[in-house]
């Protein structure tokens, strides 16, 4: 697969942000907040950063495996899968609906190409992909385990037990990256659930590599992920901060936690979708 | 009634232990898991003799899940090792979600399941695991009885991919089943022909229902006793069977009532048959601190209990 350079990726998240916004809107339900924060990052990843194969098998030997823990923005990984050529683009619209594969939050019981594991429950998806990383030691597969989470889900406790694992273990074929755009459904994570230090202070203390990012910004995600891969196999796992903003770019959506979960209405879908291009066409 | 040698006796983790080592040696693709506890679970032969499949996660049993869940992909068998209590109630929504839904090839071992754990008290003491793991959509429950069947079972589950919940406890027990038998999923094992009740029993309390068996044929009752290891898939067949001749029924586990063995041969013969039955099990209650003895005593868990059991049942065919 062509690497698409920054001024593509942002032609090609335009897209995936209209899709996002289709698709919860088609059902009227889904979580376009965090998606379209997202956006760029998935695109980033799955159009530039990984080594990965749209003729997709589950065990992904010889190849960058991701895993989604924070499922809810499963809009944004469908689009991207379907973008990347993993299943037809116009699934999409089937989106959340009787029948589909494209379930409300991702899962490997509809055989959707792309899926390694069911996520929506929060907190396990670091442990996943901590143990598929040990997997690819096993196999002596050097391809990289990318995973992303949430900034809300970092309260379930299993994650610092998957942190503490994979520091101790230097499992450092792992890269996590975690969506810090602090809101999470009842408000800001500050006032929910403050952290009490830099989330980057707790997880270098824990032992791991810490990097930052700006993750609407495709140039810094392309500069960190690449400095990120760079530091694999020195002993570390590696934690990728990734600032965003949630409902990112489209203006009412941006500023508070209020699109989390909610669908937008047709004027307010007409609204967002002028904000942004069709580039490559809709589904 | 026939008769069964006792080979020796042993605890049924022991079975497990040595069944994972001998999967060491046979299947290069099995790894194996431990949440602090490789001594009890008897995982530490596997730990030395091949460390690079081995991992100690600390008491972290939800990590544990998930990365079991992960070595999967990748191709790896892993199985899991610590009580039963944490292997299932503990971890409830990272087995339904990481594993069953996500239909992984895990195979979660629990050893000290039931009130035979002993001086622990309830806190250790899960009488519930088998309804938890039953209710779970895919998932194969088994309860072996002895050293020699749980060794076999270990070694069976490998072979068969898809999320298996592996029940076994911590007392010594008599072991009397054939140290080369081959373990067959779902598969209810006949220990002796009867005519006048059918006994379903698991796990320990399959020793017990064989003990029973002598006492009933003193009193002139002649008992089917029949094993059953594999909690789901349930053996119909064998039970329907089983059932047509005798006209009446007694379950016997070391588990809740709700949700266990009895429970779902309720459920068979409601819809198919239905047939008194009697249960022995535990009735709604939390276990206790005691010897593992002391404690069958007293929650009725007893070949005894089970002599009472058939002796009610039959009076209402």
């Amino acid at each position: 697969m062509n690497k698409l350079p920054a001024p593509e990726l942002n032609n090609l998240t335009s897209q995936i942000r209209r899709d996002v916004l289709r698709m919860v809107h088609g059902c009227k339900s889904g979580h376009p907040g965090g998606s379209l924060g997202c956006a760029d990052f998935f695109a980033a990843l799955y159009f530039n950063i990984m080594e990965h194969n749209p003729a997709f098998n589950m065990n992904g030997e010889g190849e960058d495996i991701f895993f989604l823990s924070n499922g809810h923005i499963s809009p944004v990984f469908y689009s991207t899968l379907a973008r990347s050529g993993y299943f037809p683009v116009e699934e999409l619209k089937t989106f959340r609906k009787l029948n589909t594969r494209l379930q409300g939050h991702p899962t490997t019981h509809e055989h959707l190409p792309g899926i390694r594991i069911a996520s929506g429950s929060l907190g396990q998806g670091i442990s996943v992909a901590a143990g598929a990383a040990l997997a690819k030691k096993l196999n002596k597969d050097t391809h990289l385990v990318y995973a992303l989470m949430g900034d809300g889900e970092i309260e379930e406790g299993q994650n610092w037990e998957a942190f503490m694992f994979a520091a101790h273990n230097k499992v450092d074929n792992l890269i996590v990256t975690i969506d810090l755009n602090g809101q999470q459904i009842d408000g800001s994570t500050q006032n929910i659930m403050g952290l009490g230090a830099d989330i980057a202070v707790k997880l270098a203390s824990f032992g791991w590599q810490i990097l930052h990012m700006e993750g609407n910004n495709s140039q810094s995600i392309l500069d960190t992920m690449n400095e990120a891969k760079a530091l694999t196999g020195k002993g570390k796992p590696i934690f990728v901060v990734m600032k965003t903003e949630m409902g990112y770019p489209v203006d009412f959506m941006m500023g508070s936690h209020k699109w989390h979960g909610v669908s937008p209405n047709d004027a307010e879908l007409e609204n967002a979708l002028a904000q942004l291009p069709e580039t490559i066409g809709d589904y | 009634m026939k008769k069964f040698e006792i080979q020796n006796v042993k605890d049924t983790r022991s079975g497990f232990g040595a069944g994972l080592s001998e999967l060491g040696k046979t299947n290069p693709r099995v790894v194996a898991l431990c949440a602090d506890l490789t001594g009890s679970l008897k995982m530490d032969a596997f730990q030395k003799d091949y460390p690079e499949r081995f991992f100690q996660v600390g008491i972290a049993e939800a990590n544990m899940m998930g990365l079991a869940a992960g070595l999967t992909i990748g191709g790896w068998i892993p199985y899991t090792g610590t009580f039963a209590n944490f292997s299932t109630g503990r971890v409830y929504d990272q087995i339904r979600q990481s594993i069953a839904y996500s239909g992984k090839n895990v195979k979660i071992c629990a050893s000290h399941a039931g009130i035979t754990l002993g001086e622990d008290g309830a806190t250790h003491q899960i009488l519930e695991d088998l309804g938890l793991m039953k209710m779970m959509p895919g998932m194969v429950v088994i309860n072996p009885c002895d050293y020699n069947q749980t060794k076999a079972a270990t070694i069976a589950i490998a072979d068969y991919v898809g999320p298996v919940y592996l029940r076994f406890g911590r007392p010594a027990v008599p072991n009397f089943t054939d140290a080369n038998q081959k373990f067959e999923i779902g598969k209810a094992l006949l220990l002796n022909e009867g005519t006048d009740v059918s006994i379903f029993a698991t796990g320990h309390l399959v020793w017990k229902a064989i003990e029973a068996g002598h006492i009933l044929a003193e009193k002139g009752i002649n008992a089917e006793i029949i094993n059953i290891h594999t909690i789901k898939p349930l053996d119909e067949n064998a039970i329907l069977n089983s059932v047509a001749k005798t006209r009446c029924v007694v379950s016997a586990e070391e588990h809740q009532m709700n949700g266990g063995l009895g429970d779902s041969i309720c459920q068979l013969l409601a819809r198919k048959n239905p047939t008194p039955i009697e249960m022995v099990a535990v009735n709604d209650s939390f276990g206790e601190s005691g010897t593992p003895d002391d404690l069958m005593k007293k929650y009725g868990l007893e070949a005894a209990n089970i002599v009472d059991a058939v002796l009610r049942v039959i009076a209402r065919k």
